[in-house]
């Protein structure tokens, strides 16, 4: 059984070099940001989240939308497990792989061919299964005998069919995604895309920030609009969507 | 493996560290990689970091030899042997201070174990010293010498340095990622232990009263001689095995309590 749950979760960030003392006896809120306030060592601390209540089971399609510096972000790293939520508790049961920046771990003056190994070490991909896989990433790519060239001689749409090609190979049961993944020109933009569905579809959990309403209300079933590390509205796709967007139109 | 399965425990630095050393491939992966981008568009490659330490060898060996009137057949190999270890020590403090922060990208998306970034700068720095080592064998061959049985004896001591160096470096890169200056003072306190540690003078050279206060109460003059006394075929003392060992444990024992305290803020300070 996947499921996630996020009770009352908070999320405090230690700012250290700010000047904590022309703050210290101001707690101001900006209109975007979290709350910047002080804790109890006289530190500058911005919540990024605060008591946030989450809770998805199989077949849940959760769509994150808020403006910048809400929490989008922020809320996706605590579900991805990097985050240690300063308050309140998580629980994650399943597989759960974030694809956030598909460039991650690519090294420019590697080869195409030894960039695989390195992302999919870095996936997680045991030596075994990344054999198995290695060719259908090949193919997939495109970029036949450009695989033995050092990627920093690939244009930027050759990257990222690299980087995408190895990154949708995954099968996690918990996937989150931050905007729907972008890649190359248009023929593979096509097939990219066809994969990208497959993979969500076949994924128990999907989580994904977005500010495009139609990827939202076409691949959501629930949408969560934060606003100041809070949830402001939650609720079925079509209602906080026409919610948001039309309250920012 | 990712630590994928996250729930409402937090994660506990022994399961970090074990998961981290179960996936030391990823780890090792990481470390080559390091070292193979030296080799890319150059033929020597990390080689270049070999020849800088045999030049640097040769001029300082021919110097303090000169000076201090010892034997070079003696000194030579010693001295080697010394700014060999020395280098990677202080590689490994210096570098292990920025293993998190040279890491955060990496670390504010994937939930990877902590532990796998520190393994990633040891064994990227244990590629590079086993490029170097290979000058010992040439300065043995230029006065004749020949490595004892002794020298196996290095087998066990890298064994004891390596997790000597693992623990330091897993509290180093949580403060210094906490601390930012602290790398700064860190790096300073490294460039003066290498004048204070018997690297370019023998401690048989220092007055015998003066000797336990700068020789045994400097770690660094342990981890040293359990590798060097025995590839100059002698064994080190007693007291050198006993500290590493010792050092070893309760070092251990306080980077686990260390990074189970703060594991879960380390990232928010990235």
């Amino acid at each position: 059984m996947t499921s996630m749950t996020l009770e009352d979760v908070t999320v405090d960030f230690p700012i250290y070099n700010a000047k904590s003392r022309s703050l210290k006896n101001q707690v101001m809120s900006l209109a975007t940001g979290g709350t910047i306030g002080s804790n109890a060592d006289g530190h500058v601390v911005i919540r990024g989240l605060e008591s946030i209540n989450i809770s998805l089971n199989d077949g849940d399609r959760l769509g994150l939308i808020g403006h910048n510096g809400s929490g989008k972000t922020t809320l996706l790293r605590v579900m991805s497990g990097v985050y240690y939520p300063s308050g309140g508790r998580i629980s994650i049961q399943g597989k759960c792989t974030s694809l956030i920046n598909i460039s991650l771990g690519i090294d420019a003056e590697a080869t195409g061919r030894e960039n695989i190994g390195i992302r999919g070490a870095l996936l997680g991909f045991t030596k075994r299964e990344m054999a198995e896989k290695q060719a259908e990433i090949e193919e997939f790519s495109e970029l036949g005998n450009f695989l033995d060239m050092p990627v920093r001689t690939y244009s930027t749409g050759m990257q990222l069919r690299l980087a995408f090609s190895i990154s949708t190979v995954i099968q996690p049961e918990i996937l989150i995604m931050d905007e729907w993944l972008a890649a190359g020109d248009e023929g593979f933009q096509h097939k990219a895309n066809e994969r990208l569905h497959e993979l969500v579809n076949k994924t128990k959990i999907l989580i994904i920030a977005s500010h495009s309403k139609d990827l939202l209300v076409k691949n959501c079933t629930r949408i969560v609009w934060l606003e100041h590390g809070k949830v402001k509205m939650d609720g079925d796709a079509e209602t906080v969507a026409n919610a948001y967007f039309g309250h920012h139109s | 493996m990712p630590m994928t399965i996250a729930n409402s425990q937090k994660i506990t630095a022994w399961e970090d560290v074990t998961a981290a050393v179960g996936n030391f491939r990823l780890a090792a992966l990481l470390g080559w990689q390091d070292v193979a981008q030296r080799y890319r568009r150059s033929s020597v490659g990390a080689f270049w970091l070999t020849i800088n330490m045999g030049v640097l060898i040769g001029a300082l060996g021919l110097i303090f030899g000169t000076i201090f009137r010892s034997p070079m057949s003696e000194f030579l190999p010693f001295i080697c042997v010394g700014l060999i270890m020395w280098g990677y020590y202080s590689q490994l403090i210096n570098e292990g201070c920025l293993s998190f922060i040279s890491n955060t990208e990496t670390m504010l998306q994937l939930p990877l174990p902590f532990f796998t970034y520190i393994l990633r700068t040891w064994w990227r720095n244990s590629i590079i010293l086993f490029h170097n080592i290979v000058i010992f064998p040439v300065v043995l061959l230029i006065f004749g010498k020949f490595i004892s049985f002794n020298s196996l004896l290095v087998i066990p001591a890298f064994f004891l340095v390596s997790l000597n160096m693992l623990w330091m470096m897993v509290i180093l890169s949580v403060i210094c990622t906490r601390y930012r200056d602290l790398t700064q003072i860190i790096q300073n306190i490294m460039q003066v232990g290498m004048y204070v540690t018997p690297i370019m003078w023998q401690p048989h050279q220092l007055p015998a009263d003066k000797s336990i206060l700068i020789l045994d109460f400097n770690p660094f003059y342990h981890l040293i001689s359990v590798i060097r006394d025995p590839l100059l075929g002698g064994t080190g003392t007693l007291l050198n095995w006993g500290v590493v060992v010792v050092m070893a444990l309760a070092g251990w024992t306080a980077a686990l309590l260390f990074l189970n305290r703060f594991r879960s803020r380390v990232t928010y300070w990235l």
